[in-house]
């Protein structure tokens, strides 16, 4: 019948938009990377530039407490080689953190910041970080990591202790170059 | 087989099968629609247990009957059946029984993917309730099934995403169905402008489906990559980022719970004309306001997202733009209550659900606009307060318009009126029990109880029992709507073809009880 050939041929065109819309889906991956890239967010494993006043406060010290974290399953030992800290802010500081693979594998692993209070992150200006780069160690190698950061002197007077966390996530089964999922750019460039 | 599966001149098979079989294999569209109803009901009953027993365990401080992981899954998967179990396959079931009968049209478009998509449904079901048992226990994400929790669940979590992918296709399939059988089949002079309002509602509703739960089915899979493929697009170990999820889930969540007040408005639009005795006030403006709403839908899920560290620029946007939502639904209340304006209003039971409606839905809504302020919902998110907002509109919008619905067309399927004395009673108690249960939520969400915690301080104690009593009292209550049911299907008093005397539509043209099949002729509308 006439009527039931319309209803195959809308069915067809509803039935791609459905696909299409699946695939946008997907599409809104690489979308958001690409907004947060523009707006300059969440850009983790880029340096932070350097705030244009940089004159040291010496009116103030900010106690910073460094943190490691391994998530669950990674055969390494991760700790900062000094928990507490005395800054003042504008001030240039390193830190080194020691990492070591207690496992007969090379590991390939990432590590993600975090800050508490979570509105210090505004004002914590890392300029060389081991977050920024992916770190591969060998069996049973011993590493040792800087971290070159400055805190901005805008930072409001509330937070006088901040603490800087860092997790290190295993990265199973991917190497770099050879990832499958169209973020293969991404990961290669952290 | 093929021979049993030939359709006659009329679309009956030519032997009809009996039992189980009849209803297994049907793919006549008031069948089906029975069939949506009452899956629809048996998952209210799941859901509503699954409430009661996270009531029981809030009615005091401390823990006495569930263990926060327990609670936790029984938070998430309330929330995933009702979505997708309860209303919106009820929904589905109306639209199954009435846009054909509305429109003109013998069946719906694709009768045989009409039997699929219900069909689907119960598998879907079973996976969910059955990943209880499952090593670990049901997926306790949340409905929302957030990453990089829902990346670090049991096997419970893949039975969810297993589930969520077949609703999802039973949804779009059921949407399809729906816009072609809008598009193509109405009745000769049944022009878009005369299409009555619960069919335009529909219509839009099919297409906002159409849109988003693909998208919902892509977060899913990316889910499910993550768990098992080792692809990273919300672990933070491979450069991926869990706020994405959010964003990706959103954009399907957002759209969704218009696709869950959408038909119910179709539905008080309908009620209240018939009980007003006049017709829908300002329906071009309520069929714009329809689109409207489904447009900005679309362009409002950061407000779910306020805290996720977004830029105020990004705030102020889904701020403004979900406010802006209040214009159209404002239109359409006040249409409502200009259609009401003057009427001669008698208050049977359709109409007491559809005035119930529009007060407690307003509640509903308002808190919604105070909760897209942004820096009010820094405040107030993950609180009782949203809790209690969402189901204001959930319960008393959605669920509400379904009871209002099914006692304005039950004697038109059954053929009997309904026991109209015990349908004004489940009406009041529903309306009380309901705001017993919710009201006292927006005092305990401002006072500062979270949401999704078994646990509370102990100032929270006395309105936290008030609302375990009256979840309990609506739980109970809606045994009494199966009762009614029931007994208006035995048997009752015959109606005739025009139920209500101040309803039209095509629907009142045939007799009561709707026969098997209608429109074999198409009606000519003037």
């Amino acid at each position: 019948m006439d009527g039931s050939y319309h209803n195959q041929a809308l069915l067809a065109k509803l039935a791609v938009v459905a696909m299409a819309m699946f695939g946008f889906g997907y599409l809104l991956v690489p979308f958001y990377y690409k907004l947060c890239e523009v707006a300059g967010l969440n850009q983790l494993q880029a340096a932070d530039s350097v705030p244009r006043n940089t004159q040291v406060d010496e009116g103030r010290a900010i106690t910073l407490q460094f943190d490691a974290n391994l998530r669950d399953g990674l055969p390494w030992v991760f700790r900062p080689l000094q928990t507490t800290a005395q800054v003042h802010p504008g001030q240039f500081v390193q830190v080194l953190y020691e990492v070591r693979n207690d496992s007969d594998q090379a590991v390939l692993a990432q590590a993600v910041p975090s800050y508490a209070p979570q509105a210090a992150a505004l004002y914590f200006r890392k300029l060389e970080c081991f977050c920024f780069t992916q770190q591969s160690l060998r069996p049973h190698e011993t590493r040792q990591m800087p971290v070159v950061f400055l805190i901005d002197p805008a930072i409001p007077g509330d937070m006088p202790t901040v603490t800087l966390s860092y997790t290190f996530f295993e990265i199973e089964g991917v190497r770099p170059q050879a990832s499958a999922n169209g973020k293969g750019r991404d990961v290669a460039r952290l | 087989m093929q021979a049993v599966l030939e359709r006659a001149a009329g679309g009956e098979p030519v032997t009809q099968p009996k039992g189980i079989m009849r209803w297994v294999r049907t793919t006549n569209h008031k069948e089906v629609g029975t069939l949506y109803l009452w899956f629809a009901f048996a998952m209210l009953m799941v859901g509503g247990v699954m409430a009661l027993m996270i009531r029981a365990e809030l009615f005091e401080p401390g823990l006495q009957i569930v263990q926060p992981e327990l609670f936790n899954q029984l938070v998430t998967l309330h929330g995933l059946i009702m979505v997708f179990g309860a209303i919106m396959p009820a929904f589905v079931g109306f639209a199954n029984w009435q846009i054909p009968l509305m429109i003109g049209a013998q069946d719906m478009a694709f009768p045989r993917l009409n039997n699929l998509s219900f069909w689907l449904l119960p598998p879907a079901a079973i996976l969910l309730v059955a990943s209880f048992f499952a090593p670990g226990g049901a997926t306790a994400a949340g409905w929302t099934l957030y990453a990089p929790l829902s990346i670090q669940m049991g096997p419970g979590m893949d039975m969810a995403i297993f589930a969520v992918h077949i609703l999802g296709a039973s949804s779009i399939i059921g949407a399809i169905n729906i816009i072609t059988t809008i598009l193509n089949m109405r009745a000769p002079g049944m022009t878009p402008m005369k299409m009555p309002m619960f069919v335009w509602t529909w219509l839009i509703t099919a297409y906002l489906l159409i849109v988003v739960m693909p998208v919902l089915a892509g977060a899913v899979t990316m889910l499910f990559t993550d768990r098992h493929f080792n692809t990273h697009f919300f672990n933070a170990a491979g450069g991926g980022d869990p706020v994405l999820f959010q964003h990706i889930f959103w954009f399907f969540g957002h759209p969704e719970v218009y696709i869950l007040i959408l038909p119910a408005f179709g539905i008080i639009s309908q009620v209240i004309p018939a009980f007003a005795r006049k017709p829908l006030f300002g329906y071009r403006s309520m069929v714009l306001a329809s689109c409207a709403i489904a447009i900005l839908s679309i362009a409002v899920w950061g407000h779910h997202m306020f805290t996720v560290g977004m830029p105020a620029a990004g705030q102020l946007f889904f701020m403004y733009a979900t406010m802006l939502v209040a214009v159209p639904t404002g239109v359409k209340v006040f249409n409502w209550v200009g259609t009401m304006w003057e009427g001669s209003l008698t208050f049977e039971t359709p109409m007491l659900f559809a005035i119930g409606f529009i007060c407690v839905f307003v509640f509903g809504g308002l808190t919604g606009v105070i909760l897209a302020i942004a820096p009010v919902d820094v405040q107030m998110q993950d609180s009782y307060y949203v809790v209690a907002h969402f189901h204001y509109v959930m319960v008393a919008g959605s669920l509400f318009a379904i009871f209002a619905g099914l006692y304005y067309w039950l004697p038109k399927w059954t053929g009997h009126m309904y026991d109209e004395k015990l349908g004004k009673w489940h009406f009041w108690l529903s309306m009380i029990f309901f705001n017993l249960t919710f009201f006292v939520m927006f005092f305990l969400g401002l006072a500062g109880m979270p949401r999704r915690i078994p646990d509370y301080a102990l100032q929270f104690a006395d309105f936290n029992k008030i609302a375990s009593i009256g979840a309990f009292g609506f739980g109970l209550t809606q045994l009494l709507l199966l009762y009614v049911v029931i007994k208006c299907i035995r048997g009752g008093e015959k109606v005739p073809a025009r139920v209500w005397d101040g309803a039209s539509g095509l629907e009142w043209t045939v007799p009561s009880p709707a026969p098997h099949h209608t429109f074999a002729t198409p009606p000519v509308v003037e």
